[in-house]
């Protein structure tokens, strides 16, 4: 799976979690938590929805550093990698 | 013959409209059914009936406001026959609400009809009465747009301001009536975020646990040694809560919050109470709450999140007797044993009416929360 289409798979998961988010809004490179409003359970629906997705079950010590959408891509395509 | 009212869906609610009927004259109910979705100032709400019964008639037609306490329809007991039962007058409840526009002069009797067939057909649909509607059409001929116009306030920005609304009365009953008293307590949740570390890691997101319910747990297992605190103040005295049922303050993406009910916290398994706590906050924000998650409720816990502040001095949600905030998780300085170490603290406090209860009760409670979370794997 290319970034492009990882890239998709988070925003689609983000949307699922926080229906106002438009994505060509989203600065990519901002801390994510601050771009857009998400409470920890809104967090943890976006892990699982992107683990349905993908496959990739993100432990919890690992959130602290995927804090914005590019880290989490890149983090993500090496895990599928 | 059983009267089923508009019952209360909370002290911020004392009208609603009914939007839909769940069942037909005839049909058989049974207690936790839904019969009918009402919207309130705050949600459309699934209203469960309470009772077994036959459903005989029903009082009020979609689309019309009603206030809570009106009977909404009636059900047959066991035994009863609709030959037997008799009827009630619909035209009571029939009441539209008040008109958006100022009434239009009367026309004189033999006159042309002055409203069109559609626009007719559609206040019959909202249970508008569109004769004393104000028309804007040639010859003030009430169009369809009129009768949407005064039927249905735009829902999206009416919403909101209703919300406010509702939350404004409230709170604002709350600080006229409840003389509130607060406390506060720092807590170690050392423990508990490290059993909840192991207890996760192995775990699949869809199944991990947040801290939130372990702090609902400790929550209610603490109110059931401290029972003056959970439940309500009416006519000047205390009447304790049929169990221990939690509201939680959920906030709403669009703005505003409600507080629906977690049931019997204090009996459920932690990994149940997260199930039943995320399924409760989907549909408080999809707006698909029942009757029963928004009331009864003898406490209210309210959890600012990681994305909050230290600590919350919470309004008490009348006729609720007290309400425990948790501001957010923080690593800070902490002595132990006469030792510095760095621990995840967070500010628990206790806004509690001091007509029910005394700060020293109110103290006591809050350390019995303190103790519970140290002993994380009894939650």
């Amino acid at each position: 799976m290319d970034e492009a289409a990882i890239r998709n798979e988070v925003l689609q998961a983000l949307k699922s979690v926080a229906p106002e988010v438009e994505p060509e809004r989203l600065r990519c490179d901002r801390p994510l938590r601050e771009e857009v409003d998400l409470d920890s359970m809104d967090w943890l629906r976006f892990m699982a929805s992107l683990h349905r997705r993908l496959g990739v079950s993100i432990p919890e010590e690992d959130y602290r550093r995927l804090d914005r959408i590019d880290v989490l891509v890149d983090y993500l395509r090496r895990r599928l990698a | 013959m059983i009267e089923f009212p508009l019952p209360s869906l909370g002290a911020d609610m004392d009208e609603g409209r009914l939007l839909e009927w769940k069942v037909q004259p005839g049909e058989k109910v049974h207690r936790g059914q839904v019969i009918a979705v009402v919207d309130t100032a705050k949600a459309a709400v699934d209203v469960e009936c309470w009772q077994e019964g036959e459903v005989f008639e029903l009082l009020v037609e979609p689309g019309v406001k009603v206030p809570v306490g009106t009977p909404i329809a009636t059900l047959l007991e066991a035994g009863e026959t609709p030959a037997t039962a008799q009827h009630r007058v619909k035209a009571a409840v029939a009441a539209p609400e008040p008109l958006a526009s100022p009434v239009a002069p009367v026309m004189p009797l033999g006159s042309r009809p002055r409203i069109s067939p559609a626009a007719r057909k559609r206040a019959a649909e909202l249970g508008i009465d569109a004769e004393r509607l104000h028309g804007t059409g040639p010859h003030g001929v009430v169009t369809l747009d009129d009768v949407e116009g005064a039927g249905w306030p735009a829902a999206p920005v009416d919403r909101n301001a209703a919300m406010r609304q509702a939350i404004a009365a409230a709170m604002s009953r709350s600080k006229r009536e409840i003389p509130h008293y607060y406390l506060a307590e720092a807590l170690d949740l050392g423990p508990m975020l490290s059993w909840l570390q192991t207890y996760n890691a192995p775990l699949a997101p869809e199944a991990r646990l947040l801290p939130a319910v372990l702090l609902f747990k400790a929550v209610a297992l603490a109110l059931r040694e401290y029972p003056q605190l959970n439940g309500y103040w009416h006519d000047g005295s205390f009447q304790p809560a049929s169990g221990v049922h939690l509201g939680v303050a959920v906030s709403l993406r669009q703005g505003g919050l409600v507080a629906p009910a977690l049931h019997d916290v204090a009996d459920k398994p932690v990994q149940a109470l997260m199930d039943e706590f995320t399924d409760l906050v989907q549909r408080a924000r999809s707006g698909s709450l029942r009757s029963s998650e928004l009331s009864g409720a003898g406490l209210t816990v309210t959890l600012l999140g990681d994305q909050g502040t230290d600590s919350v001095f919470g309004v008490i949600y009348p006729p609720q007797v007290a309400l425990v905030g948790f501001g957010r998780i923080v690593e800070r300085p902490w002595v132990e044993n006469g030792a510095l170490c760095v621990r995840p603290v967070v500010n628990a406090t206790l806004a509690a009416d001091h007509r029910a209860s005394d700060g020293h009760y109110g103290g006591r409670f809050l350390g019995e929360i303190r103790r519970l979370l140290l002993l994380p794997d009894q939650l």
